[in-house]
């Protein structure tokens, strides 16, 4: 990796860091729990490293059985946090 | 599909992310931020899976069958009230989920990391790890899997500082010598192992401020994951996340008047103790009640308030308390709930149960928006909540919880107590506010105790 990507990514990071920090400060507290759950759920994104370790060696080896962990796990984060946040939301009415 | 389309969908993805979080700002467009989240997972995966580095289909396919059964299921059985441990399982499959995918890739390409990569890669083992299994012990703690007072023993901050130290140089082996196999699973054994040990000395009632660190933890990890596989949707998300986690932190942080390094390192009970044997016991007398008393005060009510905590959570009383809620609004009473920021296991753990109980959320108000109020107020109905409303705070300076922000329940005409025994609260902190001349206390099981008081004012 070069010196250039590693600063375009750390560009990216503060500012990801900045804009969520605006975002997030106006997420009222009666939707705390849900906020929680849900950036639960995007925190699964993980699941696209795993897809890519299990998906890229020819043959079957000790990588294929660690991303396929990894898939299930990261699988699990994304469908479960988002179906919770989704019954969550649901009840909340006027 | 080509490396530069496939960054384009990535960039979507977080755009989409980004504005799911933004239609959280109110009820009304939440869930269809959330819909708009979950198009954004979709397109990455879809992306991923068009790649042209991916050869195999079947593990992939298998692995996303058998995690959508069970985080599906997981997600449809759980209880809200069990929320808490729900978000606390969840979190450690994604920071597990990070060190897997750290360490598969240190297998993979074990020579040519620079050392930016490597850095970035060993932290994304060792927050991921320690993610997973501190989450795991929260979840065991919520659960009541295992005690959640905390557990301490002697020498505990040397043997933990002595692993963070082991962890520090097996990282600087691995650094050397990326192929050192035994030095990188040292790392990640020991992290594991500082995941429990850094969560079991930390009681029940800190665990809102531990699942919140824990979501920022799985956060940092991904990011970490990402500038190691150079892919900016994990480092955009990740950071995301990292910032929700610190965000709700530092809010249950000011909410208890602790800091986080207070709340991480000094086994609260043990503080307790000494600190409320100095402190002066409260004075008066407990006065109890009978529930024909209560339905009478309420019935010549005109406004109520009603400050729900954990209790009513474990009672399983929001259902109870908003048909109790329902009735009186009906006779013309004005019924409020106070929330405040700690009640309960989670950031608004107390909204989502009410939500559930079918509460309207223009009814639930924030400590800071309802807090001066309760001076005109007729009745207070506190319903398993104990030290958000203990007057001690403000009062004694010898008390543990000196300084926190609570409600000023105090100032309503009459309170009115729902306990399940005569038992301090988590924090083992006497309440003063049990020994008020306008507090009455009402024994016994929240869930039927509300349900015998509606029965009494329908009579």
């Amino acid at each position: 990796m070069d010196t250039g990507t590693i600063i375009i990514g750390l560009t990216i990071f503060v500012l990801a860091c900045f804009a969520g920090a605006e975002l997030i400060a106006k997420v009222p507290p009666t939707l705390h729990t849900p906020l929680m759950s849900g950036s639960n759920a995007i925190s699964g994104i993980a699941i696209l490293g795993a897809l890519l370790a299990t998906g890229h060696p020819e043959s079957f080896n000790s990588i294929s059985v660690i991303g396929f962990l990894a898939v299930i796990l990261a699988t699990i984060n994304v469908v479960g946090g988002y179906l919770v946040t989704h019954r969550m939301l649901q009840m909340f009415k006027k | 599909m080509s490396q530069h389309i496939i960054n384009l969908i990535y960039l979507l993805a977080a755009t989409l992310f980004m504005i799911g979080i933004k239609y959280l700002s109110s009820p009304d467009t939440a869930k269809k931020g959330n819909f708009l989240s979950m198009i954004g997972m979709g397109a990455a995966i879809g992306a991923t899976l068009a790649a042209p580095e991916i050869n195999g289909f079947t593990l992939i396919i298998g692995g996303i069958i058998i995690g959508t059964v069970i985080g599906a299921y997981i997600a449809i059985k759980v209880k809200m009230t069990a929320m808490p441990q729900m978000v606390g399982l969840l979190n450690g499959c994604g920071g597990a989920a990070s060190a897997l995918v750290g360490l598969a890739e240190f297998q993979s390409n074990s020579t040519g990391f620079t050392p930016f990569t490597l850095i970035t890669l060993l932290l994304s083992l060792i927050i991921g790890g320690l993610t997973f299994t501190g989450s795991l012990m929260a979840y065991a703690k919520l659960q009541g899997l295992i005690p959640s007072r905390p557990v301490t023993y002697r020498g505990q901050q040397a043997i933990n500082g002595i692993i963070v130290l082991a962890t520090a140089a097996l990282s600087w082996l691995v650094f050397r010598d990326s192929t050192n196999i035994l030095a990188i699973s040292g790392v990640l054994v020991f992290s594991l192992g500082l995941g429990v040990l850094a969560v079991i000395p930390i009681g029940g009632a800190d665990m809102p401020v531990i699942i919140c660190l824990l979501n920022a933890y799985s956060g940092l990890a991904v990011s970490m994951t990402g500038f190691a596989l150079s892919n900016n949707a994990l480092i955009i998300t990740g950071s995301l996340v990292g910032a929700s986690g610190i965000f709700l932190t530092k809010i249950m942080c000011d909410a208890m008047n602790r800091s986080l390094a207070n709340v991480l390192f000094s086994a609260f009970g043990k503080v307790d103790e000494s600190a409320a044997a100095s402190g002066e016991p409260p004075t008066g007398t407990m006065k109890g009640v009978e529930i024909e008393d209560v339905a009478t005060i309420l019935a010549n009510a005109g406004t109520l308030i009603i400050v729900p905590g954990y209790g009513m959570a474990a009672a399983q009383a929001q259902h109870a308390t908003r048909e109790l809620a329902d009735y009186l609004g009906e006779q013309g009473v004005e019924v409020r709930y106070a929330i405040h920021p700690v009640a309960g296991r989670m950031p608004g753990h107390m909204n989502v149960l009410l939500a559930e109980a079918d509460v309207s959320y223009d009814q639930l108000f924030a400590m800071e928006d309802i807090n001066d109020d309760f001076a005109a107020t007729d009745v207070v109905l506190v319903i398993g909540a104990n030290d958000v409303v203990n007057p001690a705070a403000k009062t004694n300076p010898g008390s543990p919880i000196y300084g926190m922000p609570v409600l000023d329940v105090e100032k309503a005409r009459t309170v009115i107590v729902l306990k399940r025994s005569l038992n301090v609260g988590f924090a083992g902190i006497e309440n003063e506010l049990f020994y008020m001349d306008n507090t009455r206390m009402l024994f016994g099981d929240a869930r039927a105790s509300l349900q015998k008081l509606l029965a009494a004012l329908k009579k």
